[in-house]
């Protein structure tokens, strides 16, 4: 007995000292004091030295998309840095390509704020905020989508542009040790400055399993954003919507806006699913209907059999195109789905001779 | 306490028992990062600074607190403890002093701490029952035979960069062909000097 406790604190005092030892060095010898941190050529702000560029960002509330939560895994981070990053390290070398570093982009969760350093980060990004939200509506649309509703802190400045997309934090679960961050476009209007809606379809996936099976009502959830360049254009030609499954998300945010600004442009909306099963928000599509200046929801079934009650279209999304779209028309088009979708969609579009320009998608 | 010289140990421990020739240890890093001059030289030197002074560390631990407790038998988990802790230290001071060497490492440093040849010459150091002095003599002088190992290897790899090998034996392959052919190069020496 007393050979087991000599032996627990002796170790437990030479731990103790390399412990206290290794917090001084961490104290004295990692404290790199003061640097300045300019960003895009604005007022340099004074920032601690000593921590990643991501955690520096953070601190100062700007949030850098990263979803490996700073590992050096995900690539999200990147970041352009013009002086002082200091030589690119080998943990970034698997993800910054050689054209990349030559041009300055550097992994902002690897490299550590050591200089005065000058960044160049887009302007959009000073935009994100990071928020607690919490679920206050968990709905099934269809027997894998939910459309989750969540109340935004009262405080919060969150302003998105309909279309952009958020991250959502899942964190360990029974199941799933890590920490992941996964995007999802929102299906709420940018009017509503208190709330936020998401559709998340079931996959299988860490975060689709948390959301699907852990998250309840009355739970809070890490979100950040918002992010992306997919959003709502102004201008006066005709618009062509197009979404299979979750991509209806931004479309829906996107009807919003149209809907709350009284813009007075004409809409097709053309949504591809399978099965009578898999149309959803079909009563808010409906009222968008009557709502708004010229608006009409066409979707179209792939697999339906003639046992099934369906009167609308039939085929894939291509062929409603063919059929509805006039050809060389005045045309803004905004898709979101999967990426063999999307280029399908887009050949589509160009038979139609719409121009590349006149294109927006968000690939999922 | 064998009666050896201090510094027989030091120059038996650079030549005749070299770590990596005699006892193979600390082969990772050694094949790792043995390709170009200037890493090898800047880990070879880290590595003979950690170990001469993990070894004083590590040779006072031992005498002064685990011997009088009795606790010899936790000497792997507390060299390996303070091996660890000097190390991490060791990398602060790099990062802020040394930042060029720091950088040429990078992550090759955190491979110091596992690597077997400073563990090892802890516990020869207990094995053989060397005193203060030997024990700081054995520790320089593993130390620089590793560095000294590492750089000919370097050495050698910089010269058949060039050189026209079957693919199968680039890299680790003909490394070790050559480690192999180095031990028994180094084996002359071992008539000269014995220490264990
Ligand atoms: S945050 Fe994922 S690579 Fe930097």
């Amino acid at each position: 007995m007393e050979t087991i406790l000599i032996t627990v604190a002796v170790i437990t005092v030479i731990a103790a000292i390399l412990a206290l030892l290794l917090s001084l060095a961490d104290k004295y010898i990692a404290d790199y004091g003061d640097v300045e941190l300019t960003i895009n050529a604005n007022e340099p702000l004074t920032v601690s030295a000593g921590n990643s560029l991501l955690s520096t960002l953070r601190d100062e509330k700007i949030f850098i998309p990263s979803a490996c939560g700073g590992k050096g895994t995900c690539g999200y981070c990147k970041v352009k840095v013009l002086e002082g990053g200091g030589p690119i390290l080998a943990t970034e070398k698997s993800l910054v390509t050689a054209e990349e570093a030559a041009n300055g982009v550097r992994l902002s969760c690897q490299l550590k704020v050591k200089n005065n350093i000058h960044i160049e980060i887009p302007e959009e990004l000073f935009n994100v905020r990071e928020f607690e939200a919490e679920v206050i509506g968990d709905d099934h649309v269809t027997k894998t989508i939910k459309r989750m509703r969540f109340k935004l802190p009262a405080d919060l400045d969150f302003n998105f542009k309909p279309g952009q997309y958020v991250q959502l934090k899942a964190p360990p679960y029974e199941g799933s040790d890590e920490e992941v961050y996964r995007a999802y476009s929102i299906a709420s209007s940018a009017g509503d400055h208190g709330h936020l809606e998401l559709l998340i379809g079931y996959t299988g996936g860490i975060a689709t399993t948390y959301v699907h099976q852990h998250l309840k009502q009355g739970d809070t959830v890490d979100i950040n954003g918002p992010y992306g360049d997919f959003y709502y254009q102004d201008g006066d030609s005709d618009i062509l919507l197009v979404a299979a499954g979750t991509g209806m998300a931004p479309i829906i945010s996107i009807l919003h806006h149209m809907r709350d600004n009284n813009i007075q442009r004409k809409a097709r909306f053309f949504f591809g699913a399978k099965t009578p099963d898999d149309l959803f928000m079909t009563d808010e599509l409906k009222q968008f209907e009557k709502d708004l200046y010229d608006f009409k929801y066409l979707p179209t079934l792939s697999r339906v059999t003639d046992d099934m009650a369906w009167d609308g279209d039939r085929g894939r999304v291509n062929v409603s195109i063919e059929k509805y779209v006039e050809d060389g028309g005045n045309y803004t088009a905004y898709l979101c789905g999967s990426p063999q979708m999307i280029d399908s969609i887009v050949e589509s579009l160009h038979q139609k001779h719409i121009p590349d320009e006149a294109i927006f998608f968000d690939k999922f | 306490m064998p009666n050896i010289h201090p510094l027989v140990i030091f120059f038996a421990s650079i030549f005749t028992s070299n770590m990596v020739f005699s006892n193979f240890l600390g082969m990772c890093s050694f094949i790792s990062v043995s390709k170009e001059i200037p890493t090898a030289a800047g880990l070879g030197i880290a590595v003979t600074f950690v170990l001469s002074i993990t070894t004083v560390l590590n040779y006072l631990v031992y005498h002064y607190i685990m011997v009088p407790f009795g606790l010899e038998y936790l000497q792997y988990i507390v060299f390996i403890l303070v091996i660890a802790a000097f190390v991490q230290l060791l990398e602060m001071i790099m990062e802020r002093y040394m930042e060029q060497l720091y950088y040429a490492l990078g992550i090759f440093l955190p491979l110091i701490t596992v690597n077997c040849a400073i563990l090892g010459v802890s516990l020869f150091m207990v094995i053989r029952n060397y005193t203060f002095m030997q024990s700081l003599f054995f520790g320089v002088g593993s130390g620089l035979g590793w560095l000294l190992a590492i750089l000919s290897m370097a050495g050698i790899r910089s010269r058949i960069k060039e050189a026209n090998l079957p693919a199968g034996l680039r890299g680790p392959g003909i490394t070790l062909i050559i480690t192999g052919i180095m031990a028994m190069a180094f084996i002359g020496f071992s008539g000269i000097v014995q220490i264990s």
